[in-house]
């Protein structure tokens, strides 16, 4: 069963390209349709790592966390495999159930939604998260025999300066973070997702993205959040090798076996109140980012990649200015805290003032959040002046394990085996 | 058909009444008789053979009961509604060989008083076709009976608004709707009939005081919102003829085990869509009664699919058994009394476990029709 043929694609065709590709996986990267488009190639599933965390930052998002509404240890681990099976499905271009879209039983519900079809695979990335609360939950149950389990690094964030965090979009025992070159596939995968864990699970909050805000390859460019500027230049990407090991990858030694390969993610969601931004001047806004606005580049640099110079100054003032964002935020500030970024940015509509509820949906990767995101956080929500124009309103923390190796391994087999 | 016609079962009921005395006993035409109270359910004998099996069931207590005698999975095989206080009525049933409950469920709620009921002799075993006509015919009766109470419930109801009675009326719009939804899907049918019935103001253009706006929820408005009842007889007067009417065109309507099995999926659609959010019932807040009654409709509809079921996908029934505990069960926890909590006292927390529960019924649920086609 396939979402869309490969037009113009032979039996030699076929052959050819299966060779090379597991079985399941109808949109062979090599064909011709998938090769004038890249964005529509399917990201490999299995591996070492989760993708979806060094995978080139695709285009668009739906992320969500659910809340786990059985006790039974089993019925999760179950819900776990077929969410598994399927999202080798979907990330593979096809879809979610064998029956397809429309070719199951014409007296049952189809298998899959079917607002997929016709689409490729899109780069397609699904990766799961374990949330504090999957361990022992708010009353201090361990639900699943697995309180022993839980990483020493994967407590609640400590509140932050400024936070005005909404509990109802905030935490979550598990997330599903699907990214997507193609809209309509993200929000497809998480929709099958959802459907396959009724009775499971059930969807707490989901945040749509419709833009990347961070390049996570060298090969990509840096773009543009909402506030008109380039943010985290000084990402960690694919090509740094052993900055990945140091700051990006539990290590063997980190505490959590099961945890091994994986990475700690951080998600905000922070609203920015656009209006009053756009009315503030140039200069002003160039001041709190420390950037020069058109080209990304530090305040006296040239390029978007030059190393800032904190110590530069001009008529005995800091070029960069003492609170600017790329100060308060840097590694070198903040005890060489790297994480990797991976945010979107969103728009969800006016509120009742029409004052758009815009923002950035922050995600970061780390090794660890105490050398990553917590140390930033706290330099920023206590010094960035850019906190005038944005407020955090939504907070989580999960453990996201290594990869799913095979056809025969699953989500989270190393925690609950 | 098997169902007694209502004069004829109360023809039998007025003639029995006299033979029943006040203890439980097999009478010499072999009706169980059954002694019915608020906190006991005394059925004579606990045995029968398979064949026609009679009860009268006479309610010595305070509260309105209903007898009923159900199969495995609470498939309803007979049932007897709207036993006032110190009426005896009769149940006759075909029971093929097989072990039953029976129960009494005084004030017309929860899982009543049960009691195990064994029917030895013959097993009559069916033929596919037979599986599922049996099921389509365990249904309709269903159906008759729920239309009984639906046509007694609503009459009282209407008595009520036209007697000026506000604190009445309001005590029985929740009780005549509950027998309605139990049975919607089969009204639904009947596409001009229903919105008369039980349309809703956003289904006008000038809302609540548009002049078509008719019904439960046009007599809802006027006892909860203006509770100004002048002008309100006629509107009673107009939904009983309706809930008359489509009473009668339902017995006369063949159903198809499709039907019931779509049926029992759009009463939870009902829940998920309209209940959960509290627009059905939006002047009284009454919407757990509509819930529990779509609920109790989409198990009743499944009770009778349930040989068919039981012989093609095993599976199914069991995990349809473990969604429905699991769906009574989140409701449950919000009875209050004889009836309910009203939904304007929920919790968004305590409606979002309602919701998970039905959807997790439902897609269950959902399952059943393919299966019943097969």
């Amino acid at each position: 069963m396939k979402r869309r043929n490969a037009i113009g694609l032979g039996t030699a065709g076929i052959a050819a390209a299966g060779a090379g590709f597991a079985a399941g996986r109808f949109w062979p990267a090599t064909s011709e349709a998938a090769a004038l488009d890249p964005n529509a190639e399917a990201i490999a599933f299995y591996g070492a790592h989760q993708a979806g965390i060094l995978t080139p930052a695709q285009d668009r998002l739906h992320f969500a966390a659910f809340e786990v509404i059985t006790a039974d240890r089993d019925e999760l681990i179950a819900l776990l495999q077929a969410w598994t099976v399927a999202a080798a499905r979907m990330c593979g271009g096809d879809y979610a159930g064998p029956g397809g879209a429309a070719g199951g039983d014409y007296y049952a519900p189809p298998d899959d939604t079917g607002e997929a079809q016709g689409l490729p695979a899109s780069g397609l990335t699904l990766t799961i998260g374990f949330g504090p609360t999957l361990f022992t939950d708010a009353d201090g149950v361990d639900r699943f025999g697995i309180a022993d389990r839980l990483p020493e690094a994967l407590r609640e964030l400590p509140p932050f300066a400024l936070d005005a965090l909404d509990p109802a979009v905030s935490g979550g025992d598990l997330c599903v973070q699907a990214c997507a070159n193609d809209p309509q596939v993200a929000v497809h995968a998480i929709r099958n997702l959802a459907r396959i864990g009724f009775g499971t699970v059930s969807q707490r909050w989901s945040q749509l993205g419709f833009g990347r805000t961070s390049s996570t390859s060298t090969a990509q460019s840096t773009p543009r959040n909402l506030m008109g500027f380039k943010d985290g230049t000084a990402n960690l990407k694919a090509e740094d090798g052993d900055l990945l090991e140091k700051h990006l990858w539990v290590g063997a030694d980190d505490g959590a076996d099961w945890l091994t390969g994986g990475s700690y993610l951080v998600t905000r969601r922070i609203r920015m109140r656009v209006e009053t931004w756009d009315r503030t001047t140039l200069a002003e806004q160039e001041e709190i980012f420390g950037r020069d606005k058109s080209e990304g580049a530090p305040l006296g640099a040239t390029g978007e990649f030059d190393e800032p110079d904190f110590e530069a100054e001009a008529d005995g003032v800091p070029v960069i200015a003492a609170k600017a964002h790329i100060r308060l935020a840097h590694p070198t500030m903040n005890g060489d805290a790297r994480m990797l970024r991976r945010g979107y940015s969103f728009v969800d509509g006016s509120d009742n003032l029409g004052r758009l509820d815009a923002g950035l949906f922050f995600i970061a990767y780390q090794r660890d959040p105490e050398a990553g995101f917590i140390p930033v956080q706290r330099s920023l929500s206590e010094n960035d002046v850019l906190n005038e124009y944005i407020e955090h309103t939504s907070s989580a923390i999960f453990a996201c394990p290594p990869g799913v190796r095979d056809e025969d391994d699953w989500w989270g087999r190393a925690l609950f085996t | 058909m098997r169902h007694l016609a209502p004069a004829a079962a109360a023809a039998a009921a007025l003639a029995l009444l006299a033979a029943c005395s006040e203890k439980p006993a097999e009478s010499d035409d072999g009706a169980i008789g059954v002694l019915a109270t608020d906190d006991a359910c005394e059925v004579a004998v606990s045995e029968a053979e398979a064949g026609t099996v009679t009860f009268t069931i006479k309610n010595e207590g305070t509260k309105v009961n209903e007898f009923y005698v159900y199969a495995e999975g609470n498939r309803v095989m007979g049932e007897v509604e709207n036993i006032t206080p110190g009426l005896t009525r009769e149940l006759i049933v075909e029971l093929p060989a097989d072990a039953y409950e029976t129960a009494c469920k005084p004030g017309m709620i929860g899982d009543g008083i049960r009691a195990d009921f064994t029917v030895t002799g013959e097993a009559a075993s069916l033929s596919e076709d037979q599986a599922l006509q049996d099921a389509v015919d365990s249904y309709k009766r269903y159906v008759e009976s729920q239309s009984a109470g639906l046509v007694e419930q609503t009459e009282l109801f209407a008595e009520a608004v036209r007697a000026g009675d506000i604190e009445g009326a309001k005590a029985l719009f929740p009780v005549a709707r509950t027998y309605w939804e139990r049975i919607e899907p089969v009204a639904e049918i009947f596409g001009d009939l229903d919105p008369r019935i039980d349309a809703r103001e956003d289904d006008y253009p000038e809302g609540p005081t548009d002049p078509a706006f008719t019904g439960f929820h046009k007599l809802e408005y006027d006892l909860w919102i203006t509770g100004d009842l002048s002008e309100s007889g006629p509107i009673a007067d107009q939904l009983v003829a309706d809930v008359n009417e489509i009473v009668a065109l339902a017995a006369a309507e063949e159903l198809s085990p499709l039907q019931l099995a779509n049926g029992a999926k759009a009463l939870l659609d009902e829940i998920a869509s309209f209940k959960i959010t509290g627009e059905e019932d939006r002047y009284s807040h009454t919407d757990l009664w509509d819930f529990a009654a779509n609920l109790e409709g989409s198990e009743g509809a499944i009770a009778s699919m349930r040989p068919v079921l039981d012989e093609r996908d095993p599976d199914l029934v069991a995990a349809l058994d473990e969604e429905f505990a699991n769906a009574w069960a989140a409701l449950e926890q919000h009875r209050e009394g004889d009836g309910w909590r009203l939904h304007d006292e929920l919790t968004p927390e305590e409606l979002q476990e309602l919701s998970d529960a039905i959807n997790a019924l439902g897609e269950q649920v959902s399952k059943v029709a393919a299966v019943v086609a097969e």
